[in-house]
This record gives C-alpha cells, structure tokens and sequence, in this order.
C-alpha cells in the first residue's frame, strides 16, 4: 500500500516537473504513454524488449555461473585467492565501457563479443559475493558431514548450498540491475536492436518521449523481476532463520 | 580389531607464532566393544584425541588405527544443520535408517513430537539429545563422544547421562567418551582413563568391573574406587 502511495506521488511529481519546464525537457507520463502505446502496436516494442530481455537474461546466467564457480573455489583456497585476487581488482575497477570496447575490436560487433561483454562485466561482482559466502561457511558443519561420511551430493546440497544460498540471493539481486545497464550500453555501442539502440535513436533526434518510452517498461519489468522472483527466492532461501538459528 | 592410537606428535600453531605441543609419543588401545572414558583438565586434547580418531585431523605425525565399520560421533554442541528438521538432521546422517527404527530413535531419546521442529526452534538439552540420537542412528561399530552434556543443567545432565547408558549397552559398539567430569565416566565407562595436560599423557587407568545398571545406586562405592586407582608414573608412560 505504502509502495503504492509512493509510486503515485513519484508520478504526480513527473506531472508537476513537466507543466514547469515544458514538454521540450520533460514529456510528461501521459505522451510517454501514449509513445509506448504507438511502438507496441508497430511492434517495435516488443522485439527490442524482447531482445534486450534475452541478453539480460544470458548475460547475467553466464556471470552468476561462472562468478559463482570461481568464488567458491577462490573462497576454498587461499593461496588461488592471493594469486587471482588483483586480477580481480583490476577486472572490477576496469570500466565497463573499456570492457565492452574491447570485446567489439577484438571479437567483432557481434552477439557473441555483446554477451561476452555483458558477462564479464557483471563477473567480477559475482565472484567477490560468493567468495565471502564461500568464506563464511562453518567448518564445524564439514566436520559433521566428514565424521557422518555425508555422500559429496547429501554435503552440497544440504550442507554447503543452504549456507550459500543467501550469498548467492545478494549477488544476484544486485547483478540483474547492473547487468541491464551494461546491456544498454552494449546495445548502444554495436548492436543494431534492442532497447539501448532504441534509446540512441531517440537520443540523435531529441526525441526525450521515445528516450522514456523505452526506458521505463523495462525498469517496470526488473521491478517486476525483482517483487515476484528474486525476493521470493531470497526469502525462501533464508527461511529457516525466522525460526530461530 | 581394537582401535589402535599412536601419536608421534601433534601441535597447534599458535597465533602469537610457536606452538603448543598437544601429545607427544601418546598411544593408547581400546578393546573391541569396550567403553572408555578419557577424564582430564578442559585443554588436556581430549577433543584433539577424538578428532584425531575421527579422521578429521590429519595434520599429526604417527599412526591411528580404527575399527572397521560406521562412526557416530557427537560433538561439544549439537552441530545440527540449522535448515533440516529433527527428522532429516537423523536421515541425512543414516540414510539406511527405516521408519520403524527411527520412531523408536526418537522415542528412546524421548524425543517424540519433536521430529518436525527444526534446530533452532530447539532447547539446548534437546538438541542434545537429537544430536546423541543422529550419532546412533548411524548403528555405529565406534561412538565418540566430546563433552556430550556440557553446559546442561544439573537434571537435564543426569536424564540425558541416563539415555546414553541405555544406549550404549543395547548393542555392540567401542565407545570413546570425552569428559571432565567423573560421575560421568564412573556410570558410562568399562575403562576410565585420567588425562594430565600440555603434552597430553594417561596418568591412570581405572577399570569399572559393575554391571553399567547397578552404577546408578552404587554411586558413592563407586567414587570411593576412584580414590585408589591404578597411578602409572611418569617415567612409565613416556618411554611407550
């Protein structure tokens, strides 16, 4: 209910903002409407939708997979840790954009440099949050499973994934917003579809409403995401604690 | 096949550096089938002793020899997994367990309407007792135990001391039983052996001939044959 009181008065605000400075600097959310309404019927919409969605969606499956993988190994063994951690730190604090540029010069403008770039981009996030899950779990509980000769399946999946689980909740719901700004940019830079393209068509003719009509179905679709998917998930993940730990 | 402890040496590095040296030149043999109690000081390595066996320390020069067969082992805390009920913290370290078993698992635990609830929605003392029950459901050929009543109150202790001797005598096992308390070994053990610490060397050993339960009512007679048991001199046991 709060959150529904909170969404109106963002959109009164839009109103009020785009009365003051004019329909030139801000459209306001009834043309923005009404822009979204015509692209779907041409179909626009839906395609680039669509497409983005689906680089989103691989992108960000390739980096939690592979992120997921190298933090539990580096989180296991110190030394692979001491020896990949500034790797680490140069692929974080490398811009995106110089990832992204240099995926199209050396792979070529093509999907897979863009899904590439999209997954590397979001790796180096994945990997520091299941290192610390990685990190934080109890060896008293491996010792247990060790004395108990749990199987190698019985000790990751009720031993190690549960303990994890909440690592890998956090990491991913940061990493889907992250990763649907890169793909934007990725789209801009070399792809000939999908919503950042869109976006830069609109941005060279001055066209804020196009800009705005792409932009917000899809910040609806990750809060979409984010309520029905990725919250539940976190939520069941760490479930347990509600009833004492 | 006895279970056979021969340790060269075992130390832990110490964080400020050096070490501590836990045992030196230690060995001792526990009978097939019989229940000893190892008694002595908190940090005498008597948990150093029980991981060692249990396989879960490595890092140790010598040699140890355990028996054939399935290990039970229940630690200082309940170590439960926290996201598993009752019922599947027992499964998932006996998956052989039948039905039939586990309802009288539970029900000698005195555990029953207790096999949904899930760790943390537990008491201490009863997490205990799903803890001494996860280590028999496993039918275990070697039980160690590792201070199995620590931090219980008096009552609770002695209800739960009560369950393990039933336990223990029900069926065939070796039974290592780490505690710094007596009554605990003079009612559980057929052996009690005295620990002295840093390094860690048997001081004494005391056998318990009484029928485990006859021990219950005999208590005092039975603290009275502590005083006289069996010294082993320093010089004796450092040249084995």
């Amino acid at each position: 209910m709060i959150r529904l009181v909170s969404l109106v008065l963002f959109l009164a605000l839009w109103q009020v903002g785009a009365w003051f400075v004019g329909p030139h600097y801000l459209p306001d959310p009834l043309a923005v409407g009404g822009a979204i309404v015509a692209e779907t019927r041409t179909g626009e919409m839906t395609h680039n939708l669509g497409v983005t969605l689906t680089r989103v969606l691989i992108g960000f499956t390739l980096a939690m997979a592979a992120g997921s993988a190298i933090g539990l190994a580096l989180g296991r063994s110190e030394a692979l840790d001491r020896f990949v951690d500034p790797w680490l730190v140069i692929l974080l604090n490398t811009p995106a954009l110089v990832i992204i540029m240099f995926a199209y010069i050396w792979g070529g403008l093509n999907e897979t440099s863009a899904l590439a770039a999209i997954a590397l981009n979001k790796l180096p996030n994945a990997v520091v949050t299941l290192r610390e899950g990685a990190r934080a779990l109890d060896p008293r509980l491996e010792d247990m499973a060790h004395a108990f000769a749990f199987s190698r399946w019985r000790r990751w999946r009720h031993v190690l994934a549960p303990q994890l689980a909440p690592f890998f909740a956090a990491g991913a719901r940061s990493g889907l917003s992250l990763v649907w700004k890169i793909v934007l940019v990725v789209e801009l830079l070399g792809r000939p579809n999908g919503v950042g393209f869109k976006m830069n068509e609109a941005f060279q003719l001055f066209d804020l409403k196009l800009l705005l009509a792409y932009a917000l179905p899809f910040v609806g679709l990750m809060i979409l995401a984010e309520t029905f998917v990725l919250r539940p998930l976190e939520r069941k993940a760490s479930w347990w604690r509600l009833h004492g730990a | 096949m006895a279970l056979e402890i021969d340790i060269l040496r075992k130390a832990f590095v110490l964080a400020g550096g050096g070490e501590r040296v836990v045992f030196d030149h230690f060995s001792l043999r526990v009978n097939d089938g019989a229940i000893v109690a190892l008694v002595g000081p908190s940090g005498c390595g008597k948990s150093s002793l029980l991981r060692i066996v249990a396989g879960l320390d490595r890092k140790f020069s010598g040699a140890v020899k355990t028996p054939p067969g399935r290990l039970g082992m229940v630690f200082q805390e309940p170590r439960l997994l926290p996201w598993r009920n009752v019922v599947d913290n027992l499964r998932l370290a006996a998956p052989t367990l039948t039905d039939a078993a586990l309802v009288d698992l539970l029900a000698a635990f005195e555990l029953d309407g207790h096999g949904g609830d899930f760790p943390g929605q537990l008491s201490l003392g009863l997490a205990r007792r799903v803890a001494l029950a996860r280590a028999f459901a496993v039918e275990p050929d070697l039980v160690l135990l590792d201070e199995p009543f620590a931090s219980l109150d008096r009552a609770l202790h002695t209800r739960l001391r009560a369950l393990l001797s039933l336990r223990i005598g029900a069926r065939k096992m070796t039974a290592l039983i780490a505690t710094h308390d007596l009554d605990d070994a003079l009612l559980l053990a057929d052996e009690v052996i005295f620990l002295e610490a840093a390094p860690a060397r048997i001081t004494g050993r005391l056998p318990i001939k009484m029928p485990r339960e006859k021990r219950d009512e005999n208590l005092t007679e039975l603290r009275a044959l502590n005083a006289n048991y069996q010294v082993i001199a320093p010089d004796e046991d450092a040249k084995s």
